[in-house]
């Protein structure tokens, strides 16, 4: 037994050299997955016009409306990429942790603030259905109030693209068409 | 100096740990210029070549596709022929940032020579299946095929 033990150090010192220098990416990140399709049509729609630049100028307008910075814009390619960032406090973890310290525990640190990014992304739809078509993707960093990262993802939400092309379609007095 | 053979066995284990500590991952400013591939190695897994010279329509499919891939674009440029985007997602219980950067350039009359390159976390990605992945997407979205350079 005692020689077992004498071995718990030194593996676990390994695990922690390991653990700390070797990640391997996912092997479905950059795969295209069944799912990407249903997504590609709730995040795209298509506008009978041919004036690409006339949308990305909206598009601009419409991320400035909602408080978004430009951070990037290559207008040949069709290209805007903007961010917000904002408060990320939400009552119910504050309370939980206020909770938490009221029970004479460790205070757990929330959610304090966020970090989020758009890209608009114009381009000319095929030739059977003329238009242009536009995709926006919306992600998010969140931070806790210990400076930690704890959320990484996507913003797939249908009503933020819903939401986001009825004022599109608003401000260039054209009909978002589904994909 | 002498040490009781007890004593000598602690100092020679700290020194052990010390330098399996520091060889582990090097000094931290060494990262600048590291790889672990060879470069030739590396090049050929991230590059493909399309039979097109079309660079504005391959660099518009290559966004086309990242985005089809979960990604936020976050820079462009037509007139270096490069782009670059951010994948926010989870794998398991554990979240990942993915950053990609694709640049495209002519490789002789007819073809472009398009480069990926990954990055997961904090570790540059030279695992070929996941440049697989991507180029097969690409070669679909492109309706050409993704051909290896040596």
């Amino acid at each position: 037994m005692s020689r077992v033990w004498r071995h718990v150090p030194g593996s676990f010192a390994w695990v922690l050299l390991v653990s700390a220098c070797a990640t391997q990416i996912p092997k479905e990140a950059l795969r295209l997955a069944p799912e990407s399709l249903p997504l590609r049509q709730l995040q795209t729609r298509r506008f009978d016009t041919g004036d690409e630049k006339m949308l990305l100028a909206a598009g601009a307008a419409i991320l400035q409306d909602l408080g978004f910075t430009l951070d990037a814009s290559e207008s040949r390619l069709g290209v805007l990429v903007a961010s917000k960032d904002r408060s990320a406090v939400e009552a119910g973890q504050v309370i939980f942790s206020l909770f938490l310290a009221a029970l004479g525990g460790a205070p757990v640190p929330w959610d304090e603030k966020q970090k989020i990014r758009a890209s608009f992304v114009t381009r000319p739809a095929g030739t059977e259905r003329p238009g242009v078509l536009v995709r926006v993707t919306f992600q998010r960093i969140v931070w806790n109030t210990a400076k930690q990262v704890t959320k990484t993802e996507p913003l797939d939400e249908p009503r933020f693209y819903q939401e986001f092309f009825e004022k599109l379609s608003k401000a260039v007095f054209l009909e978002a068409h589904e994909f | 100096m002498s040490f009781s053979p007890g004593k000598k066995r602690i100092r020679f284990a700290t020194v052990a740990f010390a330098c399996l500590l520091m060889s582990a991952c090097g000094t931290s400013k060494e990262q600048l210029l590291a790889t672990t591939a060879s470069q030739v190695q590396l090049r050929s897994i991230q590059t493909r070549a399309f039979d097109t010279t079309d660079r504005e329509r391959t660099l518009r499919t290559i966004i086309a596709t990242m985005q089809d891939l979960g990604f936020v674009m976050d820079h462009a440029d037509e007139t270096l022929g490069s782009v670059s985007g951010t994948k926010l997602d989870r794998s398991g219980f554990q979240n990942y940032t993915l950053r990609l950067n694709v640049t495209v350039r002519p490789r002789g009359s007819t073809q472009l020579l398009v480069r990926a390159n990954a990055q997961y976390n904090l570790v540059q990605v030279e695992d070929p299946e996941p440049y697989q992945e991507f180029f097969a997407a690409l070669g679909r979205a492109m309706f050409l095929e993704a051909q290896q350079v040596d």
